[in-house]
């Protein structure tokens, strides 16, 4: 199991719109919106919890879906939000959620 | 307008979501454009608190889009304040200033509090015709100036042309100087009546000639053949289809707490300083009855040829009377455009009744009988 963890860029605005959310860019004026999965995966993320305790906390009881297969898909998803500047990735367990301030 | 976009707006008018609002913290100005309908006296605006607590309360509705604008924003002495409390509520937040007052350290802090953009309004290239507008020496360079510091930060900077007679021709290079600079480029025709009724700035609209003539620069339409076509017929669609996102995914709110549909439809809909802004956006008879209103429910434009194409503004057709009758000035743009009279000029009459000014809530429920006669 990854013990891989991520914050929310402070850097962005974010919405809820429904079961989704939206997410502007700023610095590239992108426009993104994260399905139900992954606007979950958004908002878990706080750079305390690992990428695999969200999966099988918020992930795998909602969805019934197997835990690696789970977080496999959890890990492309966080690396692709990283590669937007979305989600950052955190070495270490962050004490205080990296919130825009 | 991106396919995800629509999606989104679509979304939120199925979910009942003010999506994008504009929040004017301030009337006051430091120009004094020709054009422009503001009171720029302070009638006691909204607190710092006060500000706070509404964009609280937008978050919570679910808006996401949030236009500060004026007056000149940057006359409020907190507002960092009040856009550090946007950023940390992680809006995504769009600027409209005059740029007179941004120098460096005000364009560093625009920059780190993730602003997405900021629009600064440029009538003109040349510092004669532009400072002539808005009766301030030197403001084109200051602007420009702004408009530098802003760019070399990385920011979006939109130029924002209102078209009117003393600056008609002055658009290329207005567009040419948003190029140089990095910038977008948008520019709009429409001039408003002023909001203490006075509609003698509309003689600075641009005449029925030069319309024709702009709508066929194809530097600015694009494909004149096809924006030019005669509009094609109106099916059920259309005829079920809303006349704007006011009052539907958007808002206006004013700096004394006046909730209207947009801020070019001074329907006086509450204030939030007496409700919460989201009863208001739910309840509010003036919401519900814009809500109520579909292309069908428009007299005379329900029967036009343009309702297609049409650019039909509710809050225009509202200051000239009703909000289910057409707007003047956009008739006009569609008969400029396409050569042929809409059905309201066709028969046109002067307006049913007196213009409609914005004001608070206790003189608005005075008139409210007199506005919807």
């Amino acid at each position: 199991m990854t013990s891989k963890r991520y914050a929310r860029s402070p850097q962005v605005a974010a919405r809820r719109l429904g079961d989704e959310i939206m997410i502007m860019s700023a610095p590239d004026s992108t426009l993104f919106t994260l399905n139900e999965v992954a606007a979950l995966i958004w908002e878990a993320s706080d750079g305390s919890l690992a990428l695999n305790e969200i999966v099988e906390r918020d992930i795998c009881p909602a969805y019934d879906v197997p835990a690696d297969l789970a977080l496999q898909d959890a890990e492309l998803l966080a690396e692709e939000l990283v590669a937007h500047g979305i989600l950052l990735r955190c070495e270490e367990p962050v004490r205080e959620a990296l919130e825009p301030k | 307008m991106t396919a995800l976009m629509q999606r989104m707006g679509a979304k939120a008018l199925q979910l009942g979501i003010p999506l994008s609002v504009q929040v004017d913290l301030t009337y006051r100005c430091n120009e004094r454009c020709v054009h422009c309908y503001l009171d720029h006296d302070d009638h006691g605006e909204l607190t710092t608190p006060e500000i706070k607590h509404l964009l609280d309360e937008l978050a919570e509705a679910g808006v996401f889009f949030l236009n500060l604008s004026g007056g000149e924003i940057l006359l409020r002495k907190d507002f960092f304040e009040i856009l550090e409390h946007a950023h940390a509520l992680r809006f995504c937040v769009k600027l409209k200033t005059n740029g007179v007052l941004i120098r460096e350290p005000q364009a560093d802090r625009i920059r780190s509090l993730g602003v997405h953009s900021v629009q600064i309004s440029i009538y003109s290239h040349r510092p004669e015709v532009h400072d002539s507008i808005t009766k301030i020496p030197g403001s084109l360079s200051r602007s420009v100036e702004a408009i530098r510091f802003l760019k070399a930060r990385g920011l979006k900077v939109i130029l924002a042309d209102v078209l009117m007679i003393q600056n008609l021709h002055d658009y290329p290079g207005v567009r040419a100087l948003a190029a140089e600079l990095g910038a977008e480029f948008t520019i709009d025709p429409t001039v408003t009546p002023r909001m203490d009724g006075d509609r003698s700035i509309l003689n600075l609209n641009v005449d029925q000639a030069s319309l024709r003539q702009m709508f066929r620069d194809e530097t600015l339409v694009g494909n004149v053949q096809e924006f030019c076509a005669p509009p094609g017929p109106a099916d059920d669609d259309d005829l079920d289809g809303l006349p704007c996102g006011a009052g539907h995914t958007a808002c206006y709110v004013s700096p004394y707490g006046d909730v209207y549909p947009c801020v070019q439809f001074p329907l006086p809909s509450g204030n939030v300083r007496r409700t919460p802004f989201l009863d208001i956006w739910r309840h509010s008879g003036q919401l519900i009855e814009v809500r109520s209103i579909t292309a069908r429910d428009l007299p005379s434009c329900s029967q036009c040829i343009h309702l297609v194409s049409c650019t039909r503004c509710p809050g225009l057709a509202y200051m000239e009377g009703n909000m289910r009758g057409p707007s003047i000035q956009d008739c006009e743009k569609s008969f400029a455009r396409s050569g042929i009279p809409s059905a309201n000029l066709l028969s046109r009459k002067p307006p049913a009744s007196r213009l409609v000014q914005i004001q608070g809530l206790s003189a608005a429920a005075q008139m409210s009988s007199a506005s919807f006669a």
